[in-house]
């Protein structure tokens, strides 16, 4: 479980995520937000098709992309996440060949 | 500019070193441009310190509000600071290439500082790359930059930043289910001998031992001996077993948060042409500088944690010395002036390395723990490579990482190589008996960081190729 322990007053956002309306705090990157909404679920990998969560939050390790807004391989972790953003899972290389719900 | 100059000095990463670094530089009148990926300055270790108090904030803890006047000083200086600002191409001639809300440059710089830090030493164990796997760190990132805690996780590895947030989470109140510790009993031994030149360090040494100290005397099980560990689930996290004498024990946990140190992220400089060197005791490709942080490449220096480990303060300190070692290759300032300006830093620079043997050594992670005895624990996360696939390509003739590259794609994904290259060179060192330093690393290429298609077609002005 993913809990806010910032004491700090809470601004929120919408955002959806695979389709679905999220409200999370303002100011967090994608992937924060997404983790408190209790998502870890972030992508497939391009190999096995296994599910992987964001592992090292500093832009480094490339297993928090996402699609944002219809656009492929995002870092979630290293993009402030805004209001109305579309971010969805992200299958594969983000190509769309397999399988991706890119628009 | 009548030198062909866009800069006299581009650093890259705004941590302690490159912010001394650039406070420097702007001291002297130079025109200093700074990039940084994240969103406000202070590296990983100072990292959303300005949207963080110490009244509010507190378990964040001292050595975290201790870099609060540095980002002040830097925030005052004289210099062109980009945040949200990816660097993907540094060349050995001074260009830097970089991208800026989806738009990209080429600038062109008298010298350049690259002072990328450190990042996670890889952790390739079994079902590492299960949902809800993270690093200790990237809870550290979660906890400073979104005040977000993860509750009911099993922390396990080695090192001072796995007790330093298992500390901060216990001053926070977030429950932690459990501590699995794997420093090796033999490194107690080992380490005795750098002691006495540790305890001249002694602020940082009991600075560690209240971490222990506070996580010990609370009542989450701290479990030290730990010999090996596997993550177990299908997908996401449900367990993680840990091997006691022979043993194997289970705890049912959705989070693991994984940490064996820390080692210098090096694709910048190294695709730059720096030389690197392994370095035994790190366990990590280092990249080799001169006493002014200067590189194999003459326009480029590289400092700080980018380099070698040395901490915070270690970098803060060098940061200043390779900005004077730039200042002075550039014909700014003579060796006088560099020399003088430079003593303090030097000594405290020393001072602040005597500890580093005693940590390099006490939390030296086990061999077992970074070269995969298993067949089937992934080496590569991005391209799921298993140690037991490298096992092959090396015993087919694959005696350089670049080879077992081609041959299997390991390395080639996004991260690129970030987090398997180290696992790779030690791997073909174990298996051909061979020292790591002769087995090399990836042969790294720009672009560093992917680039789109779209952010290229940005560039305006090109630069001219003779």
């Amino acid at each position: 479980m993913f809990i806010d322990v910032s004491k700090q007053p809470v601004e929120t956002i919408t955002v959806t995520f695979e389709g679905e309306e999220l409200c999370i705090r303002s100011g967090l990157s994608i992937a924060a937000g997404l983790l408190e909404a209790g998502i870890i679920h972030f992508r497939n990998s391009p190999v096995t098709e296994s599910p992987r969560s964001p592992f090292c939050m500093m832009g480094v390790c490339f297993e928090c992309l996402v699609i944002v807004n219809g656009i492929a391989n995002c870092q979630a972790c290293m993009i402030e996440a805004r209001e109305g953003m579309r971010i969805s899972r992200q299958s594969g290389d983000g190509s769309g060949l397999t399988g991706t719900k890119a628009d | 500019m009548s030198d062909g100059l866009d800069h006299d000095l581009v650093i890259v990463g705004s941590g302690p070193a490159g912010m001394a670094a650039s406070l420097v530089a702007a001291e002297h009148g130079e025109r200093v441009l700074v990039l940084d990926e994240q969103r406000q300055p202070g590296g990983q270790v100072f990292r959303a310190m300005e949207k963080n108090d110490a009244a509010s904030r507190p378990e964040l803890g001292d050595s975290y509000y201790a870099g609060s006047k540095l980002i002040r000083s830097f925030r005052r200086a004289n210099v062109d600071y980009r945040p949200g600002t990816t660097v993907w191409h540094v060349s050995s001639e001074g260009e830097i290439g970089f991208t800026q809300d989806g738009e990209a440059k080429i600038v062109k710089a008298g010298h350049v500082v690259v002072a990328t830090g450190a990042m996670e030493r890889p952790f390739p164990v079994k079902g590492w790359t299960n949902a809800g796997v993270m690093s200790a760190g990237a809870a550290q990132v979660l906890l400073k930059e979104a005040g977000i805690g993860i509750e009911n996780a099993v922390f396990a590895g080695t090192g001072p930043l796995l007790y330093l947030v298992v500390y901060q989470y216990l001053q926070a109140g977030i429950p932690v289910k459990a501590v699995l510790d794997l420093t090796p009993a033999e490194n107690y031994f080992a380490a005795v001998r750098h002691l006495p030149a540790a305890i001249l360090s002694s602020g940082k040494l009991l600075r560690g031992q209240k971490w222990k100290r506070r996580i010990t005397r609370s009542n989450i099980p701290f479990l030290s001996g730990i010999r090996n560990i596997r993550i177990c689930g299908t997908g996401a996290v449900n367990s993680i077993e840990y091997l006691v004498g022979s043993t194997w024990n289970k705890i049912e946990t959705q989070n693991v948060l994984l940490h064996q140190g820390v080692v210098p992220n090096i694709n910048i400089s190294a695709s730059a042409g720096c030389d690197t060197r392994w370095n035994e005791r790190q366990a990590a490709w280092t990249v080799v500088v001169d006493e002014w942080f200067r590189s194999s490449q003459s326009r480029i220096s590289v400092v700080g944690d980018g380099a070698a480990i040395g901490g915070a303060v270690a970098a803060q300190h060098a940061g200043y010395l390779a900005a004077l070692g730039a200042l002075e290759r550039l014909g700014k300032i003579d060796t006088t002036i560099q020399t003088k300006l430079a003593r303090a830093h030097a000594v405290a620079l020393r001072a602040e390395l005597r500890l580093q043997p005693f940590l390099e050594t006490l939390f030296r992670p086990a061999r077992h723990m970074r070269i995969p005895v298993m067949d089937d624990v992934v080496v590569c996360r991005c391209e799921e490579i298993h140690a037991g696939q490298i096992r092959e390509f090396v015993g087919i003739g694959c005696s350089d990482p670049n080879q077992v590259k081609s041959f299997s794609r390991c390395g080639m994904g996004p991260c690129q190589g970030r987090f398997c290259g180290h696992t790779v060179s030690e791997l073909i060192a174990d298996i051909e008996s061979r020292p790591v330093g002769e087995v090399g690393y990836f042969r790294l290429r720009p672009p560093v960081k992917p680039l789109r298609l779209s952010e290229l077609a940005t560039l305006s002005d090109l630069p001219k190729v003779d």
